[in-house]
């Protein structure tokens, strides 16, 4: 927690979640105590002596003449063991400990519970000793933090290591010195970071890894990269919260932070009641264990959902300077934007589009640009990168208003959700005509070197018949199906396997909630071996209905089943479509 | 509490809002008591406030106010509404006094009327499915307790039916627990308020339910309150009495045009189609109160119900409710049309909480594949009318005739039931199955195999 530094001041005027105080030596952005209460504001515009802040808390009740006080720090979080399995409110207070100060289920006004345990004893094991000389960013030493996540402590200090010991030790306590020109800095367990500032970082780096998600549309048509930067927009209904939450159980980023900014209360409850309960494939542990989550739902104050996001990226950007992959979710990036405008509205600035403040762009390309794969600071060499996979709620699905417009000029990947495609079912309802994926060619070879040498090619080939199955589609609504010839039915055919077996996805299925990349190949390897003997056997003369009528062509409707452990069922089918041709060929 | 100051100061008048000046010691949100120079009396809350000047919105009319002879009495608290069991079986008007002809509800407790937001943390899930007895909700957009999920209409539709169909028939299996009804009348008409009254009456629910009518000549600034006042009193009634709380909230779209109102004559910045920009927020003040929490037996369970002007879902006011509401049920203008009551378009209808609250132990092992094959196939059927409409019924393919079938059998037998008809889950369910079997099993992707099985009756 802060101490006040002293500058003090009054209350001139309220308006919602705005207050106008006067305050001499009032500084932008500094945290203020807002009247008797102390509520928590941010300092966002100062005329004179005049200080205009927003308030995190409901302002009901505060007068004109009330006191105010300043911190004389911005809006900061604590970073330090601890963060993992908590979840936060929009500035960064643990939720859990606002209802035992709460004292039930409503979260009371003014109050003020430190972001990290100040009572858990941490063991700290140093992996410097005394007489190094430290840089910036160096590791001088774990805690294991949560039986997945080793928490690397890093030195926020440059200079030579005065003392330094392994023990038990709460976030407060001095766990090493520093000493550099003379002076002495102590180094705890945690440190304190601006929100609205991203972390340093030595290089950034082009990604070439792909985060994989477990979700096929996505890692095989539209793949994200490690430290990328994706878009999901959608109307709502059409499964945003589903596919981003699908994203942060299955994919293999090391950290999750899952920014739930300005949602429901009983979806982030779900989130909190279902995590701890997902039990991580590789390591056996609850996936909370690497999940950090941040609640401001949407009747919670506006004011702290515009910040729930800095808080949000910030905890991402330190797990990756301790060299992790980090995974950030936001949703709704649509919610925050609104946050904006309203305190924008309030703050009577002229407004840009649709109301959105002037400046919506640049805070909308500063965020996605704390994304990143990096070299971290410190003297040995690791690699981290953030990925952010933003969440966009375009009023009436509408994508040409400011927010979806202004996100798609800054990501790389565009998810696009289709409404007409949630409400026959299929999920995840990403339209895979309209999305796009820029690190398609600076991740080629990674799939080359990891899947197999013709991944890429089938991926194109599919996606051609997809296309082709749209332009299809559009004679068939004039004249019928029937009217088409026997190999562009048998098109239709291929594609209808494409998007049902292949496409779709059950986020409730335990099976097919998630897939290797390993089956994925194997699954579409399947569908585009039937394509390509169905297109032979026509050539032969056989019929399409014939071919339709095929037992494996059911069977590759139930390959969604077949468990990674059972991979080998797949060189099975394969045989078996051969199979099938072959006989249907000797008739 | 701090004495009460009176002041005569009113500098200006602007549609709902005075303007008071040289005021001091007055909290933003505070309420107000106006009496004008004839004796009336008037509420107001305070909106903004600075070292002089408060400005006040009126809950009524303006007209009688002036300048100078108009006193203002600052009350010294915000907006709170006394609370009691007592209030089950009254109706109350939309600033929560008694309307009946009943005695004053003496109150156990007071509460702040704008509440505060439930901790995410110390919400339950809600996975308690609500039997409602519609086959279109139960089956496919399936309620659960502690969840909001609004009506979506149009002019003309028979939302008002379903909604007191829906508070009729709701309960939860297993249990003879009845639901509390609370219902806010938001600007609806005297006609339309005395259906729910005379449908509450006749089932005897009227014993049960806590009634708050602002109708469509009171002011409309009230209507601000109304819904309020509903949910403090749906709170009390569920985490407080643990009772199990169904709020019925009919029309939010007057409420909005009641926010739009007032945000011009504060001279905003307008938003969308003149809205404020903190539409959002404001709504979801209102639907987020709604759920179960920790420690408490009592739940609250929203239905809300909207007209969308010119039934365009895209318009602010549904297009707000849907990104807050736990899904939507959409009424169809074309179902209405062909005599189906209840006209629920399914396609786009869609209940969030859905997973969570049935399958196994809660309905049926076959909900969620039978459901989900009922949307694909009604679906694909839906896009082969318009196709056969083009290139007449005999270009199709057999199977696709039989989609067609299905699609209208999907509408006579299954979406269509009478106001009075309450289908148990199982009847739902054995519904769906009979319309599947006129479908090849090849195209019964979504079911699994041993539920077809188990529960197709083999012709």
């Amino acid at each position: 927690m802060v101490k006040l530094n002293g500058s003090k001041g009054y209350i001139k005027r309220i308006s919602g979640p705005v207050a106008e105080v006067v305050c001499p030596g009032i500084k932008m952005y500094d945290v203020v105590k807002v009247g008797n209460e102390k509520l928590t504001g941010e300092v966002i515009k100062i005329v004179g002596d005049t200080g205009i802040i927003q308030v995190y808390e409901d302002t009901s009740g505060l007068k004109p003449g009330e006191p105010v006080e300043t911190t004389g720090e911005p809006l900061s979080v604590e970073l330090g063991p601890g963060l993992l399995k908590n979840t936060y409110d929009g500035i960064q207070r643990p939720l859990a400990d606002i209802e035992k100060m709460s004292g039930g289920v409503f979260i009371k006004r003014g109050i003020n519970a430190p972001s990290l345990d100040r009572t858990i004893k941490w063991e700290f094991k140093a992996t410097m000793k005394k007489g190094d000389k430290v840089k910036v960013g160096d590791i001088i030493g774990t805690v294991q933090e949560t039986e997945l996540i080793v928490h690397k402590i890093l030195c926020p200090h440059e200079g030579k290591l005065e003392s330094i010991s392994s023990g038990k030790y709460t976030v407060e306590d001095e766990v090493a010195t520093v000493s550099s020109e003379g002076k002495k800095k102590s180094v705890k367990l945690y440190q304190r970071w601006f929100v609205r500032k991203s972390r340093p970082v030595i290089e950034k780096f082009p990604p070439i890894i792909p985060f994989i998600t477990g979700q096929r549309v996505i890692d095989t048509f539209f793949p994200i990269a490690k430290g990328g930067t994706a878009c999901i927009p959608g109307p709502f209904g059409s499964g945003k919260t589903v596919t981003q939450q699908s994203l942060a159980k299955y994919s293999d980023a090391q950290i999750v932070v899952y920014i739930g900014c300005g949602e429901r209360g009983n979806e982030m409850t779900e989130v909190l009641q279902e995590f701890p309960h997902l039990i991580d494939p590789k390591s056996g542990r609850p996936l909370m264990e690497r999940t950090v989550l941040i609640a401001n739902t949407s009747n919670m104050p506006v004011a702290a959902r515009e910040a729930s996001v800095y808080t949000g990226i910030t905890i991402a950007e330190y797990f990756r300077d301790m060299g992790y992959d980090v995974a950030l979710m936001a949703d709704s990036t649509s919610r925050w934007a609104e946050a904006m405008r309203e305190i924008g509205g309030r703050l009577e600035e002229m407004p840009g589009e649709e109301g959105y403040p002037a400046y919506l762009a640049r805070k909308l390309a500063e965020f996605y640009e704390r994304a990143g794969r990096v070299r971290c600071l410190g003297s040995d060499e690791r690699y981290g990168s953030v990925s952010v996979v933003g969440a966009v709620s375009p009023p009436g699905g509408d994508l040409s208003e400011p927010v979806s417009q202004n996100t798609l000029r800054v990501t790389k990947v565009f998810l696009a959700l289709d409404a007409s495609l949630a409400y026959r079912r299929h999920f995840p309802a990403i339209n895979w005509l309209k999305s796009y994926s820029l690190y398609l060619d600076t991740l080629e070879q990674w799939y080359v070197d990891n899947t197999s040498s013709d991944f890429p090619k089938l991926r194109k080939l599919a996606m051609a018949l997809l296309q082709k199955e749209s332009e299809l589609q559009e004679i068939v609504q004039l004249v019928g199906s029937d009217a088409l010839p026997e190999k562009e039915q048998a098109v239709l055919l291929s594609t209808k396997l494409l998007r049902e077996d292949y496409l779709q996805q059950n986020a409730y299925s335990d099976v097919d909630a998630k897939s290797s990349m390993k089956k994925q190949y194997l699954m579409l390897k399947t569908i585009m071996r039937f394509h390509e003997r169905t297109l032979g056997a026509i050539d032969l003369g056989v019929q399409l209905k014939k071919v339709s009528e095929l037992g494996t062509r059911t069977r590759i409707g139930r390959m969604k089943e077949i468990t990674e452990e059972k991979l080998e069922e797949f060189e099975k089918l394969q045989a078996d479509i051969d199979h099938d041709f072959d006989s249907l060929l000797k008739k | 509490m701090a004495i009460m100051k009176e002041y005569k100061t009113i500098n200006q008048i602007a549609g709902p809002l005075v303007f008071v000046d040289n005021v001091s010691g007055v909290s933003y949100n505070e309420i107000v008591e106006v009496t004008l120079d004839n004796g009336d009396k008037r509420k107001g809350q305070v909106l903004d406030i600075s070292e002089r000047i408060a400005v006040v919105q009126i809950f009524g009319p303006t007209a009688g106010i002036s300048t100078d002879q108009t006193t203002v009495k600052f009350l010294g608290e915000t907006m709170h509404l006394g609370l009691s069991t007592e209030m089950l079986g009254r109706a109350f008007n939309g600033l929560g006094e008694p309307r009946d002809k009943g005695p004053k509800v003496i109150p156990k407790e007071r509460l702040d009327i704008n509440g505060l937001p439930i901790n995410p943390y110390s919400r339950e899930s809600p996975n308690e499915f609500i039997q409602t007895g519609i086959s279109t909700i139960d089956a496919m957009n399936t309620l659960v307790r502690g969840q909001k999920l609004p009506i979506f209409s149009g002019a003309g539709l028979p939302h008002n039916q379903l909604a007191v169909q829906i508070a009729r028939q709701a309960k939860v299996r297993g249990t003879d627990e009845k639901f509390a009804v609370v219902f806010a009348a938001v600007g609806i008409t005297h006609e339309e308020a005395s259906f729910f009254i005379r449908d509450f009456e006749k089932t005897g629910a009227l014993e049960n339910a806590v009634l708050f009518l602002n109708l469509a000549d009171d002011p409309s600034v009230e209507r601000l309150i109304t819904p309020r006042l509903a949910l403090t009193t749906a709170e009390y009634l569920a985490y407080e009495q643990d009772m199990h709380v169904l709020v019925l909230i009919t029309d939010m779209t007057n409420y909005c045009e009641a926010l739009r109102e007032v945000s011009s004559a504060r001279q905003e910045v307008p938003g969308r189609r003149g809205y404020p920009g903190y539409t959002y927020t404001d709504l979801s003040t209102i639907y987020e109160r709604a759920g179960r929490v920790k420690g408490s037996k009592g739940t609250v369970t929203q239905l809300p119900i909207l007209t969308m002007p010119g039934d365009d879902k895209t318009h602010p006011i549904p297009d707000l409710t849907g990104y807050i509401t736990e899904g939507q049920i959409i009424l169809g203008r074309d179902l209405h049309r062909k005599g189906i009551y209840p006209p629920v378009d399914v396609l786009p209808s869609l209940s969030r909480l859905m997973n969570s609250g049935i399958g196994g132990t809660k309905t049926r092992d076959d909900h969620k594949g039978v459901a989900d094959q009922l949307y694909a196939a009604y679906a694909n059927g839906r896009d082969l009318r318009s196709l056969s409409a083009v290139v007449g019924e005999e270009a199709l393919t057999d199977v696709d005739r039989r989609y067609l079938k299905f699609a209208d059998e999907f509408e006579n037998k299954f979406v269509r039931q009478g106001p009075y008809e309450n289908r148990a889950i199982e009847k739902t369910l054995e519904i769906s199955w009979d319309m599947f079997s006129a479908l090849p099993e090849t195209e019964l992707k979504r079911v699994k195999k041993e539920h077809i099985e188990k529960y197709m009756k083999k012709k």
